[in-house]
């Protein structure tokens, strides 16, 4: 048998203790959603319920807020919005990184500029656009400020100018148009890219509570953030029980999906946050 | 004689050629430079314009009041308070998770087995909906029936009321936002470290650097440095930019003790619908990301050099 060394043993144990503090959280909260409002009083430490109230929290949670409302709004929201901002994006990148475009310099001006925009700093003004138009409390004033994405442009162009310019030369010669190119040729091409993208979309606009705690006030159009805040504010009291059952309900779908296509994930966060 | 009109022909139709070229890019960026226009740059130049107004959503009328909202934000005192603890959250937050996320990722590249494990487990905060994941430390932070006060209880001491008192509110939340954004951290640091080429480790070896200490000042820390310029930047932006814990724990209080910036100017804008003071402060704010932009690009034009 040969010993473990001593370095090794330090490393792995400072992991696992910092591993337990990350943790710590989910472990409380899928404890506490089992447990009785008495339990939680008396037992805060002990992990495993002394009577299991599952069902009762989950009934709870389902019961008071619209869960399923909610998750559709997140899916239709983020969908959208990931949907237009790809759209938008790729021919986009595409005429600044392989076309012979005067503006392209411009372009990537307004991109840089665009990056240091966030949605807290034109908010405002788009309030008062939305509010004039009659738009609050609707699918669109939630989508439209994010149909676009200098991100997006900007990680797709990283992309289009490593890939080479054979595959457009044949495709004009072929006798395609420009918009053929971009349809046939370079999204089939750019799946990376864009799963990669998908990934920082979906989490930024999933987790937003800014935007839509701005312009929605009503339940029907309530994206997951805003129900939950809805829920903890009307169930005021101290009822951590339901609350941590409607909290893991919420929050399970992001979970699922990171550790199913958990490498994708971690090359999509260092695509795009080195080159962003 | 004719070669030369033959040349002529062609470089007319390269001519022809670029300019249809330059026709169709215009075509294919048009969605995205309108919507730019529409969505970022006109907000921007409204939100410049409004700051100089008095303008109040309900009322029809607003006039031009000059640099006003600004003298009267300098004497401000919640704006003042505000500014002051987004930059002590900033303070702690930023450094911390810098610190701690290089050292995870340190000591996930030495480990052989787990490394897929932890580096999961490291993530996971990422991935979830942060403001649900507010809500469980709002539990655990709980004075009387929360576990790390009754955890603390049971070595003796006595806990503090973490987030419903002014004096210890902003440091919960930081614990919050370090427990959030060490995982973001650990992954660009990671990216970075397997980027160096092993070829220097032996090289530095070589030259005498024993100790594990040696080679990390010798190789590591110098070619990581575009990477922590990088973790750097967008560490204290995402800590400038802190409201969702905020607007879910605290409302900004106790006595306005974790007021934070984008929850002052959510209030002023949103909530007591002054939209021209709102939008003095919005241009504050980034003015701020301007300069953190451009220290940035100074530091990477001046500093960050591989060897």
């Amino acid at each position: 048998m040969t010993s473990i060394p001593a370095g090794r043993l330090i490393r792995f144990a400072l992991l696992s203790l910092g591993a337990l503090m990350i943790l710590a959280p989910y472990i409380f909260m899928i404890s506490t959603a089992g447990k009785t409002q008495s339990d939680i009083f008396t037992s805060s430490l002990s992990l495993i319920p002394e009577h299991f109230n599952f069902a009762e929290n989950f009934a709870k949670a389902f019961a008071k807020v619209p869960m399923a409302t909610l998750l559709w709004n997140g899916v239709i929201v983020c969908g959208l919005i990931f949907f237009f901002q790809v759209l938008v994006a790729i021919p986009c990148a595409y005429a600044m990184a392989k076309l012979k475009f005067r503006a392209a310099r411009l372009m990537m001006v307004l991109v840089m500029l665009g990056l240091l925009v966030p949605i807290h700093a034109t908010a405002l003004p788009l309030y008062v656009a939305f509010d004039r138009m009659s738009l609050l409390n609707s699918y669109t004033s939630l989508v439209a400020p994010f149909t676009i994405s200098v991100f997006a442009i900007f990680m797709f162009l990283q992309f289009f100018r490593a890939m080479p310019d054979d595959l457009i030369h044949a495709a004009r010669l072929d006798g395609m148009s420009e918009l053929g190119i971009v349809a046939r040729v370079i999204v089939p091409n750019a799946w990376p890219a864009v799963t990669a993208f998908a990934i920082f979309s979906v989490v930024a606009h999933w987790n937003d509570l800014y935007w839509p705690l701005i312009v929605v006030s009503k339940q029907a159009y309530a994206t997951p953030p805003l129900g939950l805040m809805y829920f903890r504010a009307a169930e005021a009291g101290d009822d951590y029980g339901a609350l941590m059952a409607a909290t893991l309900i919420i929050t399970l779908p992001l979970v699922v999906a990171f550790l199913f296509a958990q490498k994708r994930f971690v090359e999509g966060i260092t695509m795009t946050g080195l080159k962003g | 004689m004719s070669s030369i009109v033959l040349a002529g022909r062609a470089s007319d139709a390269a001519a022809l050629h670029r300019r249809s070229e330059d026709r169709a890019a215009w075509l294919l960026a048009a969605p995205a430079i309108v919507l730019l226009l529409l969505f970022v740059l006109l907000p921007v130049v409204a939100v410049i314009f409004l700051g100089f107004t008095d303008f109040e959503l309900g009322y029809g009328k607003f006039r031009l009041v000059g640099f006003e909202n600004y003298a009267h934000l300098i004497t401000d005192r919640t704006f003042r308070k505000s500014l002051w603890n987004t930059s002590v959250y900033t303070a702690i937050v930023a450094p911390v998770s810098i610190v701690l996320g290089l050292g995870v990722a340190l000591l996930i590249e030495g480990e052989p087995r787990a490394r897929g494990f932890f580096r999961t487990v490291y993530f996971l905060p990422v991935a979830s909906l942060i403001v649900a994941m507010a809500t469980v430390w709002q539990y655990l932070f709980h004075p009387t029936i929360g576990p790390i006060n009754a955890l603390l209880s049971l070595a003796g001491i006595p806990g503090p009321n973490w987030l419903g008192a002014s004096n210890t509110v902003l440091y919960s939340l930081s614990i919050i936002g370090i427990w959030q954004s060490v995982g973001f951290n650990m992954v660009l640091f990671l990216a970075g470290l397997t980027a160096i080429p092993r070829e220097l480790y032996a090289a530095a070896h070589v030259d005498g650097a024993k100790s594990a200490l040696d080679r990390f000042f010798l190789v590591t820390w110098p070619m990581l440095g575009p990477t922590t310029l990088f973790v750097v930047t967008i560490s204290i932006t995402n800590a400038v930019k802190v409201f969702e814990t905020v607007k879910m724990l605290t409302d900004g209080g106790p006595n306005k003790a974790s007021e934070v910036l984008l929850f002052t100017i959510y209030q002023e804008g949103f909530v007591y619908l002054r939209v021209g003071y709102a939008s003095a402060m919005t241009v504050v704010f980034l003015a701020i990301l301007v300069v953190l932009m451009l220290l940035q690009y100074r530091v990477l034009d001046r500093r960050v050099h591989y060897t």
